[in-house]
């Protein structure tokens, strides 16, 4: 149990997906204009990470690993090659089906996700987890308590941008940094500060 | 349809550049530029498969049907990506030794699915291929120019040649270590949005907030 809460606890802080990986900076910048949309966006991104990761981890597991396949009968085939592939088709599959769902049962934050719902696909914080799921050899009970975690840990980071950006449209910019070149310099900051926590063990 | 072709290549350079305007690519051009030779190839890898996956999705747009359009342009991206990985490992296999994360970090590049989603679902095949090329050469001008002062400044290097002496090698240079470490790519682009957008004026975004129009020192 100890060793679930502090894998928990390292996605969200030490191993933030968003600060210390640099992970789906393009939502992150783009879509952090106001706390609601982030927040939407970040559960949104919490959703998805939890169902695909666990997924991704099965379907690795079961069927690309290096003899995963003993079960049908093929104990030397070698199927990870496919691993990028495979898990991009889920996370797309996953994303178009929330999408889908959204649209139906909440269409105003489907609507002001716009454009940004599908890139949740080109995420590289969903992709990233996986990606790093697949390394750090997870399992199954793993991949769910790292899914949920890092996409807290990555709706957090987004969440409090936003806050950051809520009170920085009052500050005196100079124009050209007007916008995105703030926020940019903003998020080197807190990237900065997320950088402390790097130093610690759990 | 000439002019157009020529806009869609030149406008997204400056003018309409994905990763300072469009806000596209952007976790990538924080992760290659710690040196100019990675940045070089991955722009090379990038605007291969945005051209092509312009091309091959524009081509197919309207088989497509728009609920499962994400998965098809999905797997349209994620084989180019596949087989620019394969030319790179048979033609160039130092270079893609360096580069093979990357490389798979092509397909979560907002920029391809982001132009496949705006542009090349509604344009004909070679417009859509000259989109890619131009948006495809817009980020590799931003990776380019932040891998040049992260590289100069942090290592004192340029393409891996050492260009300032730096001082524990006897030279005069103390290498800023920060600008090796990812913070800094958001700073170095804070500040080229800035460069950027005091030039080109109509760039800048308006603000949310007037501030009130009086000197500041002024009683307001």
């Amino acid at each position: 149990m100890e060793h679930y809460l502090s894998l928990f606890i390292r996605s969200i802080f030490i191993e933030n997906l968003a600060l210390s990986f640099f992970l789906g900076m393009c939502t992150y910048l783009a879509v952090s204009k106001k706390i609601e949309t982030a927040l939407g966006l970040g559960v949104a991104v919490i959703l998805v990470q939890a169902i695909t990761l666990p997924a991704n981890n099965l379907i690795y597991q079961f069927l690309l690993k290096d003899g995963a396949l003993a079960w049908a009968g093929y104990p030397d085939v070698d199927l990870s090659f496919l691993g990028l592939i495979s898990f991009i088709g889920v996370i797309a599959a996953m994303v178009q089906i929330l999408e889908m769902a959204m649209d139906k049962y909440t269409p105003v934050l489907y609507n002001a996700l716009g454009i940004f719902l599908p890139l949740i696909t080109v995420n590289c914080a969903i992709l990233g987890g996986t990606l790093f799921m697949v390394e750090r050899d997870y399992n199954f009970t793993e991949s769910v308590v790292y899914g949920v975690g890092s996409g807290f840990g990555w709706a957090l980071a987004i969440t409090a941008i936003a806050g950051i950006r809520e009170k920085l449209k009052y500050s005196d910019v100079p124009d050209g940094l007007q916008g995105l070149g703030i926020t940019f310099i903003t998020a080197g900051l807190m990237a900065l500060g997320f950088m402390a926590f790097s130093g610690i063990q759990l | 349809m000439a002019s157009e072709a020529k806009s869609n290549v030149l406008d997204p350079l400056i003018d309409t550049n994905p990763i300072t305007l469009q806000v596209l690519g952007v976790c990538s051009a924080l992760a290659v530029t710690t040196n100019m030779m990675a940045a070089l190839m991955m722009s090379i890898a990038l605007t291969t498969v945005t051209a092509f996956s312009g091309l091959l999705i524009s081509s197919i747009r309207n088989h497509i049907p728009s609920t499962i359009r994400i998965i098809v342009q999905m797997t349209i991206i994620a084989s180019l990506v596949i087989v620019v990985d394969q030319l790179l490992k048979a033609y160039a296999y130092e270079a893609s030794k360096q580069l093979s994360v990357f490389v798979g970090l092509i397909i979560t590049n907002c920029i391809v699915l982001g132009r496949a989603e705006a542009y090349a679902m509604k344009n004909p095949p070679m417009l859509s291929f000259l989109d890619g090329i131009g948006n495809g050469l817009g980020y590799s001008l931003i990776l380019m120019v932040v891998a040049f002062f992260r590289e100069l400044l942090g290592a004192g290097k340029l393409f891996g040649i050492q260009v300032i002496p730096v001082a524990n090698e006897g030279g005069w240079y103390i290498p800023n270590g920060l600008m090796l470490l990812p913070p800094s790519a958001f700073f170095v682009i804070g500040l080229l949005i800035w460069a950027i957008r005091s030039w080109k004026k109509e760039q800048v975004e308006a603000a949310d907030y007037q501030i009130h129009q009086v000197h500041r020192t002024e009683v307001l």
